[in-house]
C-alpha cells in the first residue's frame, strides 16, 4: 500500500483564513506569531524572479536575479472549520512587497512597530493603506524603550484616525490575541461600513 | 570531470549562489514552474485527498514527494504554506506537486476568500470570538 493512514472518513474543510503580520527587522514579528500560533512557527519560502512575476519560465533562469523571500507563519484553529493562519514577513527582506499574492485575500494585517526605529514600520503602512488592507498599528514595548504617547506615534506614522494603534508585548499570548482581535474587528467595521460582502 | 571540480574551476559558469536553490529544487518539478490545475493556489488554500488516494496500485509516475504530499493531506487537510514548510521546497515547487495530484485526482484543493474581497460578517465575527476565546 503506497499510502498508509486510510480512513472512510472525509475530513472536515474548514475555512481558511490569514492575517499578515509585518514591521521592521528585529521588531518581534515572529514572536508574536509564536506567542499565539498552535504550532512552532514554520517557515516557507517562495523564489522570485523578475519583480512580481509569480510564474515563470525557468529557461535562461541562470541569468535572471532571483529573490528568496521567506515568511515564517503559524496556525490557530478556532474551530474544526474555522483556521487562523499568521504571516510574519522577515524584517531583513524588503523584498516581501513582491510576493504580493500573500496580501491577496488577506483578511487583515498588523504593523509592528518599535517606537526607537518607527521609520522602519513605513513601508508596510504604506503598502497596506494602498491596497486597503484593514491594518492595526501595534508598538511593541521593549524594556528600555521610550513609552511615547499612543497619539504620537500615530501622528509620527501619519495614520487615519480609523485605523487602530495599540500597545503590546509580542511576547504575550494575551497581548497579542488583542492585537489580532483589533485587526479582526477593524475588518469588520469595513466589512460593515463601505464594502459589499461574499459569502464564503 | 566531477560537478565540485567544475564548480571549483568556474564559480561562476553555471550556478551562483543565488541561483542555485532554483535550479535544483525545480528538478523535482521536471522543469515546470506552473500547472494547468494551480489557477491560483493561495499559500492557505487547503489540499485534501480524494478517495482515490486511499487506494493503492495507481500512477507509479508519482515521486516520493508526490506521496509525501498525499501522506500528510490523509491524515488532516494542509496548507499549500504547512506542505511547503514540511517538505522544506519552495511554495512554487509545491503548487507544481499539488497540481500534478489534482490531475491524478488524488486530491482536490479549496478556494479559501477572493482576493480582494473580506470574508463574511459572521465568519469574521466567529473570528473574534474564537480568539477571545483562545
Amino acid at each position: 500500500m503506497v499510502f498508509g493512514r486510510s480512513s472512510s472518513r472525509r475530513p472536515v474543510e474548514p475555512v481558511t483564513l490569514k492575517i499578515l503580520v509585518a514591521g521592521g527587522f528585529g521588531v518581534g514579528k515572529t514572536t508574536l506569531v509564536g506567542a499565539v500560533s498552535e504550532i512552532k512557527p514554520l517557515r516557507t519560502e517562495e523564489t522570485l524572479s523578475e519583480v512580481g512575476r509569480p510564474v515563470d519560465n525557468t529557461a535562461g533562469v541562470e541569468n535572471k536575479t532571483t529573490t528568496t523571500v521567506a515568511m515564517d507563519f503559524g496556525r490557530i484553529t478556532l474551530r474544526d472549520d474555522l483556521v487562523l493562519y499568521l504571516f510574519g514577513t522577515p524584517g531583513q527582506d524588503r523584498f516581501w512587497f513582491l510576493w504580493d499574492e500573500l496580501a491577496q485575500g488577506a483578511l487583515g494585517a498588523v504593523v509592528l512597530a518599535d517606537t526607537r526605529r518607527l521609520e522602519d514600520s513605513f513601508a508596510a503602512v504604506d503598502y497596506f493603506e494602498r491596497r486597503g488592507i484593514p491594518f492595526t498599528v501595534a508598538v511593541n514595548c521593549f524594556e528600555g524603550a521610550d513609552r511615547f504617547p499612543a497619539e504620537s506615534v500615530r501622528g509620527a506614522l501619519d495614520l487615519d484616525s480609523e485605523v487602530p494603534l495599540l500597545l503590546c508585548d509580542a511576547r504575550e499570548r494575551e497581548s497579542a490575541k488583542m492585537v489580532l482581535v483589533s485587526v479582526v474587528e477593524h475588518a469588520l467595521a469595513r466589512v460593515g461600513g463601505q464594502r459589499p460582502h461574499v459569502t464564503t | 570531470m566531477s560537478e565540485s571540480t567544475h564548480h571549483a574551476q568556474h564559480p561562476h559558469h553555471f550556478f551562483d549562489a543565488d541561483a542555485g536553490p532554483v535550479v535544483r529544487p525545480y528538478a523535482m518539478t521536471r522543469g515546470r514552474t506552473s500547472s494547468v490545475n494551480q489557477h491560483r493556489m493561495d499559500l492557505i488554500a487547503l489540499v485534501v485527498t480524494e478517495p482515490a488516494a486511499d487506494h493503492p496500485g495507481r500512477d507509479q509516475s508519482l515521486s516520493p514527494e508526490h506521496v509525501e504530499i498525499v501522506e500528510l493531506c490523509g491524515q488532516a487537510p494542509q496548507s499549500i504554506a504547512e506542505l511547503a514548510a514540511a517538505l522544506d521546497l519552495p511554495v512554487g515547487v509545491v503548487r507544481v506537486l499539488v497540481g500534478d495530484l489534482v490531475e491524478d485526482e488524488l486530491v482536490h484543493v479549496t478556494r479559501p476568500v477572493p482576493p480582494a474581497e473580506l470574508p463574511d460578517v459572521s465568519i469574521l465575527r466567529e473570528v473574534i470570538d474564537g480568539l477571545r476565546a483562545l
